[in-house]
């Protein structure tokens, strides 16, 4: 740049930045600037031309105000004018004011476009630098459609000066980022990747970046680069300190070239040419080499060079995972630098070692360092650090060291960081489950966690503890000896009131012949933590103690005199009232056999993935959440739910599955909070208990998942289909049901219209809100059926049912279903859910009577091949034939009795009305009872139809 | 109740922090991170003090701390409080606080505060305890906080400071004695308005104040009166029925006023009279608000016509509406010009005019003026042809005077003193009378 000549500095721009620097308050400022800018004004009005000077110095000032934060809108011609200058100062304050200040204003645009495209065609490097750069900090996609054509050629033009191919570089890589379909490279790629073999270093450096970045989008068009950057590579590394002179760091050769070349390579695989693959190891081999060598320098500076290039070639080793040689090599310097002084040293070791840990070549030589890295978790004082610390052990943790590593990180948990505490946690209950060979030491490591660190044990933790003991007989009476052990402290966490509450409720007997933990002991310990807990703990101990009657009658009449105190039975929370009541009632009624049945062990549950890793991958997510892993989240939980339920038929509620059973609530495995979603389901529980009959009268609503919170709204459910089918012989029922809400559903139809009543009620305690409805008509669908929902309340209070009336009119013959989507928030959750209407074209068949004489006269009348439908099927129910009969009413058309010879069969009759036209149709149905098989023939005049009412039909019988 | 009270200068460094409860500043531990008094302190600095946009409401709410601050000249005070206070309350106690602090050392400024440090925190300690506002009477104040070293009081004279703070008139001593009994009374009106460029009054409102200078011996018992419309009427209604029509032309409806704590409510409410033992000095006796039948003092008729997109020719015309008799003084009317001015030329009869360029607008003077008078103003103005289309906003014209009548129409009917037990009459008292009508935010749209 040349330097600023005396004449240039602008003193009046020096006194008015001085004068608004001393103001001294808000009001002085904008008091100076109003007047300042009056003065521009005044001078840019003025009639005279200024001149070069004084027009960049108030351009200047403009500039200094626009930073200030006030609003310029004039001075952009002068400013454009500038750019026309032949002086350097003016120019630069010219493009400096357009790059700050550019709108896309049409006109001025144009201008500014022509003014830089002046300058790039000048033979003048620093014009063409300034407008280089002018384009480069402008970065618009204006600027890009301009100049994305021109730039590459300046670039790997022969004759362009060295600084000027540097920013031509830089300028094509931003245009790049900004809009990379602009940019097109294709002829010039060849080029671009030679320009790693430029003389000039800088040039080099450039358009290291400007290929990186290229080469990630599509790296198989810069593959040549590979062999040229391990060339430039060992050049850089074979060199002598002194060979490079201007871009010699601190002794250190071209440091930024080197890393850039390096983070290169790690967008490629390992080079598949061996004579460059072997110069590449020799590179790695000398960097790691220089590393061990005395430093020629005590400056900072000169380390921080040389072990950014370690690290970034360590980086690559890692990457490749293939040289065994370099992967342990490397593992050992970064154990030398575990111990360095420098604490940003020790950070970075950790961070590399614990991705060598995951590599099998280098798994063992990161295990040698296990003390230096206990101890560092120990020691060390950045906060930071420890935290990579613990990640490290994570990651090294095997069977072999697994006893060794949780004892550490559970002794750290005492003294471990507020911020870093949960993840420690979910990283110990982890590597327990993971690594555990014999499950006490599993067990009275979770206890120890607990213990420790109550208030970060998350409900996955203990959850996965029960379910392991559940599952495992060999461990259950250790786990219940400890667990009252751990219960024996004087004051012991919630957490572990649960754990013990749960364990000692199933396996106490297992512990109940010392006669230091009688039954008698046990609950009354039990009870002595029960008045400090919170209301789900003490629903759960209650849920305990009815399990401690059927273990230990004993105990009955004292779990009854506390089942019966006003505290219990007259609280003023519901669920606990209510447990106590029906509890207190179901140990008084019942039967010992009842009790026995009704209170059983729980059964093992389903193996599955660890709830808690999905919790740590949830933590581990790449700064925020995303909400597809909250969903996926979401849905573990449901299907973890799902598995609670399963186990229920020995649980305390036998009978009915698509109530959520108190046992799966007792696990409180839940997504939503447990105590309110549990009330509802506590409602049926003393009618379900005593009565084996549920609701379920439709199959599927036992099948339906709890886990119907799909994102798609597009997609129905995948039972939906199943569903629909249940409504095609039946215009009444419930439609749909899961823990939070029930769809019932009741319709008439007369000729092509129909109307529809959706019922939908709010099982849990809690209110829906901002509930809405929506019916489509996916596709063709919507010319076929005209449907008008009228708007559903958005608030449903809890327990409540809102109605919601759907028209149907049928326009023509349609096969598919339309859509209903339900989204509401419950409990601050969106909940959306989709499901298919049961609408089918059978709906809208008007009986026609007939004589066999009629019917067989028609029924020859449509005996085109295409008016046919015919489907042989096996029967899913038994055939009788009284229930064939009402299905076959339900269908809509009329049952002709004394129709065909064979008296076996059945013949149905019917009309379907649409707006457009009426469709006869007959069928005819011929059951085989020995084959238990079905033949059925549908005849009518439209093709479509023949064929749909054919595919409906074949799944009812 | 209030958590703390912080006051800062210009730059936002904190010149006095008090604090009264120690929820203040938790919330904002969490945000960032750090010791917790030192946030609220900070949070209001870097919200409302260095906000980028100008912070307008006197209210803020950061992090469920509510800050209520008033400015004085460069200096903020701010109320820090996390719970759901009542905000005029606090308001009330800031400028009772603004009141005090003027009372002792005078204009608030940096230097002034810093120069009295000890004596704010001392004030604080007093007028604020835990939180509640205590006794904040000037008067009483000064009785025990002095600024002289400590003269040493004899015990009684202690216990009568304290048995006059904690007792029924805590605003007045016993024992004053004067050669001469006065009393000054000032009606301090500030008139607001905004008007079309038609002449159609689209707002107006005075809000007024009387403010009285009383220097009476003993424990008199005052007695003021007015022209309050509901006292006429009820008096009317007593008298004669012809009297009601003249009556009803002078008399005003108050929408709604407050009065200082020394007037008894309860006689106001019943019989709407206004009695009460004075404080010594001053004090602002009453503040009341009227909207109807207002004297505007002055019509400001402006013209402005828009020649091409390079110039702009505005003519102000001002009238005085009031005895010709009377002086307006002070009068400055401010006529806005757009932000790319680049040129003004202003003509007028009378007065000084100037085009401020700091202030984008064109500010005229005029020392005195009689009423039922007419005056006028021309200029020109020359633009700079902008890039952008936005067009000039035409901010109003606003007017600055003073004049010697209340615009309300207020009148004070009597103003009696009884002082039973010294031997001086309502007529050995000299009192004084002053009307001084000023204008508010006064201003015409163009």
């Amino acid at each position: 740049m040349p330097a600023v000549s005396k004449g240039d500095g602008m003193r009046g721009l020096a006194v008015f930045i001085s004068d608004i620097r001393n103001c001294k308050s808000k009001e002085a400022e904008i008091k100076r600037i109003n007047k300042e800018l009056a003065n521009i004004r005044s001078k840019f009005k003025g009639d005279k031309a200024l001149d070069g000077y004084s027009k960049k110095k108030y351009v200047c000032k403009l500039l200094f105000i626009f930073l200030l934060g006030h609003d310029i809108d004039f001075g952009h011609m002068e400013a454009v004018n500038l750019l026309s200058s032949n002086k350097y100062t003016e120019k630069q304050i010219g493009y400096l004011f357009i790059s700050v200040l550019v709108n896309s204003n049409s006109e001025l645009i144009r201008l500014i476009n022509n003014a830089i495209k002046n300058d790039l065609s000048s033979r003048n490097p620093t014009f063409m630098c300034l407008a280089l750069h002018c384009i480069a900090n402008v970065g618009s996609r204006e600027m890009a459609e301009a100049f994305a054509g021109e730039i590459p050629r300046i670039l790997v033009a022969g004759d362009t000066m060295d600084s000027v191919k540097q920013s031509a570089a830089l300028c094509l890589l931003r245009l790049y980022k900004t809009s990379p379909d602009l940019v097109l490279m294709g002829e010039w790629t060849s080029r671009v990747v030679h320009l790693l073999n430029d003389q000039h270093m800088g040039v080099v450096t450039a358009a290291i970046s400007l290929i990186t970045c290229l080469s990630q989008k599509n790296p198989d068009e810069f593959k040549t680069c590979v062999s040229l950057a391990v060339s430039r590579l060992s050049r850089i590394v074979s060199s002598a300190s002194t060979d490079l002179q201007d871009y010699t760091y601190y002794f250190v050769p071209a440091p930024w070239l080197s890393c850039k070349l390096l983070r290169l390579l790690q967008c490629y695989p390992p080079p598949e040419d061996g004579a460059v693959k072997g110069r590449l190891v020799e590179c790695l081999e000398t960097i790691l080499n220089k590393a061990q060598e005395p430093p020629k320098s005590k400056k900072v500076q000169h380390s921080n060079a040389k072990n950014a290039i370690l690290f970034e070639a360590i980086s690559l080793i890692i990457h490749y995972d293939s040289e065994p040689n370099l992967l342990v090599r490397a593992c050992n310097q970064l154990g030398q630098f575990l111990q360095h002084r420098e604490t940003n040293l020790r950070y970075l070791a950790l961070e590399s070692m614990c991705t060598l840990a995951s590599s099998e070549f280098s798994h063992e030589a990161v295990k040698t360092h296990i003390e230096t890295v206990i101890n560092a978790l120990k020691t060390e004082r950045d906060v930071s650090v420890r935290q990579r610390a613990a990640d490290l052990l994570y990651a090294m943790c095997d069977r072999s060291n697994a006893k060794q590593i949780v004892a550490e990180m559970l002794s750290y948990l005492e003294t471990a960081d507020y911020s870093i505490r949960e993840e420690m946690v979910l990283k110990v209950a982890i590597l327990a489950e993971k690594y555990a060979v014999d499950y006490s030491w599993y067990v009275d490591t979770i206890l120890n966690l607990i213990r420790i660190a109550g208030d970060y044990v998350s409900e996955e933790v203990w959850y996965r503890v029960i379910q392991i003991v559940i599952n495992r007989d060999d461990v259950q009476g250790y786990a219940a000896k400890t667990v009252f052990e751990a219960l024996q402290a004087p004051a012991c966490h919630e957490n572990m009131v649960k754990v013990g509450g749960y364990i000692l409720g199933e396996f106490g007997n297992l512990i109940a012949g010392d006669p230091r933990s009688s039954p008698l002991v046990q609950f009354n310990l039990l009870h002595s933590k029960f008045h400090l807990c919170s209301v789900p703990t003490r629903a759960l101990l209650l849920s305990a103690y009815i399990k401690f009657i059927n273990l230990f009658p004993e105990t009955k009449s004292t779990i009854q005199e506390v089942l019966r105190s006003d505290s219990q039975i007259r609280n003023s929370d519901v669920e606990l009232q209510q447990r106590a009541v029906e509890y207190l009632k179901l140990s008084s009624i019942a039967s010992t056999d009842v009790l026995a049945t009704v209170l059983e062990e729980m059964p093992p549950f389903p193996e599955r993935e660890s709830s808690i890793l999905a919790k740590l991958k949830k933590k581990k997510g790449p700064g925020a959440v995303s909400v597809n892993e909250l969903e996926e989240g979401k849905r573990e939980g449901g299907e973890l739910n799902g598995g609670g339920e399963r186990g229920d038929n020995s649980a305390i509620a036998a009978s009915n599955a698509s109530t959520p059973s108190p046992s799966a609530d007792l696990l409180g495995l839940r997504t939503g909070p447990p105590v309110t979603a549990a009330a509802p389901s506590a409602g049926s529980l003393l009618v379900d208990v005593f009565s084996e009959a549920g609701v379920n009268d439709d199959g599927f609503l036992s099948s339906a998942p709890p886990s119907v919170v799909s994102e798609d709204p597009a997609t129905p459910l995948p039972e939906s289909n199943e569903l629909l089918n249940k409504f095609v012989c039946k215009n009444n029922g419930v439609l749909f049901e899961n823990q939070l809400l029930q769809i019932g559903i009741k319709s008439e139809y007369r000729q092509n219209l129909g109307r529809m009543y959706l019922f939908y009620g709010n099982k849990t305690s809690v209110q829906f809100i901002t509930f809405t409805t929506t019916v489509t008509c996916p596709g063709e669908l919507q010319s076929q059926l005209n449907v008008q929902s009228k708007p559903v309340e958005p608030l449903i209070e809890g327990g409540a049912q809102v109605q919601q009336v759907i028209n149907i009119e049928c326009l023509t013959d349609f096969s598919d279903a339309p859509l209903l989507n339900i989204k509401f928030r419950y409990g601050g959750a969106l909940q959306n859910l989709t499901l298919k209407l049961p609408v089918t074209i059978n709906k809208f068949f008007q009986p026609t009577e007939m004589a066999s004489h009629d019917f067989f006269q028609r029924w020859k009348q449509l005996s085109l091949p295409q008016q046919e439908a015919q489907k042989i099927f096996k029967a899913n129910h038994a055939m009788d034939t009284e229930v064939l009969k009402a299905k076959l009413l339900g269908l809509g058309m009329a049952l002709l009795e004394n129709v065909d010879p064979n008296p076996e069969n059945f013949v149905c009759a019917g009309v379907i009305q649409t707006k457009a036209q009426q469709v006869g149709s007959l069928l005819r149905l011929e059951p085989n009872a020995q084959a238990q098989m079905y033949r059925l023939t549908v005849r009518s005049s439209k093709d479509t139809v023949s064929k749909r009412l054919c595919e409906l039909l074949a799944e009812q019988f | 109740m209030i958590g703390g009270l912080f006051i800062y200068n210009h730059k936002g460094e904190v010149l006095i922090s008090r604090v009264y409860r120690d929820d203040i500043g938790w919330a904002l531990i969490s945000s960032t991170g750090g010791r917790s008094r030192r946030n609220a302190v900070d949070a209001f600095r870097v919200n409302v003090i260095h906000a980028r946009q100008q912070v307008r409401s006197p209210v803020t709410n950061i992090a469920r701390t509510s800050f209520f601050h008033v400015k004085r000249s460069n200096i903020w005070l701010a109320a820090v409080t996390k719970q759901n206070v009542n905000a005029a309350m606090v308001f009330e106690f800031l400028y009772k606080m603004c009141d005090v602090m003027t009372a002792y050392f005078g204009k608030i400024s940096e230097e002034n505060i810093k120069n009295n440090f000890v004596l704010i925190y001392e004030l604080l300690d007093e007028i604020l305890d835990f939180g509640y506002p205590q006794n904040s009477e000037t008067g009483a104040l000064k009785t025990f906080i002095t600024q002289q070293g400590i003269k040493s009081q004899t015990k009684e004279e202690q216990s009568q400071i304290t048995s006059q703070v904690t007792g029924q008139i805590g605003w007045r001593r016993e024992g004053i004695k004067y050669r001469r009994n006065e009393l000054f009374l000032d009606v301090l009106e500030s008139v607001n308005l905004l008007m079309s460029p038609q002449g159609q009054v689209l707002s107006a409102h005075v809000s007024g104040r009387v403010v009285m200078k009383s220097y009476l011996s003993g424990m008199p018992e005052c007695k003021f009166g007015m022209n309050d419309k509901i006292v006429i009427d009820k008096q009317g209604k007593g008298g004669t029925t012809d009297d009601s029509g003249k009556s009803g032309k002078q008399s005003i409806a108050i929408d709604d006023c407050t009065f200082h704590q020394c007037v008894r409510l309860s006689k106001f409410d019943s019989e709407r009279s206004i009695s009460f033992i004075p404080p010594d000095g001053e004090y602002e006796l009453m503040r009341y608000r009227t909207t109807k039948d207002i004297i505007l003092p002055f019509r400001v008729i402006p013209l402005v016509r828009e020649v091409g997109r390079t110039k702009l020719e505005v003519k102000v015309v001002i009238k005085s509406n009031f005895k010709p008799s009377l002086l307006a003084q002070k009068i400055e009317v401010r006529i806005p010009t757009p932000l790319n001015t680049s040129g003004v030329q202003v003509i007028c009869m009378k007065g000084k005019a100037k085009y401020k360029a700091s202030e984008n607008a064109i500010v005229w003077k005029i020392k005195r003026m009689a009423g039922m008078k007419e005056s006028q103003i021309s200029a020109e103005i020359e633009l700079l042809p902008t890039n952008d289309k936005k067009k000039w906003a035409r901010p109003p014209i606003s007017m600055n005077f003073e004049v010697p009548f209340a615009p309300s129409g207020l009148k004070v009917r009597y103003l009696k003193v009884f002082e039973p037990k010294l031997n001086y009459s309502d007529h050995d008292v000299i009192k004084w009378v002053r009307y001084i009508g000023r204008s508010g935010i006064y201003e015409t749209r163009c």
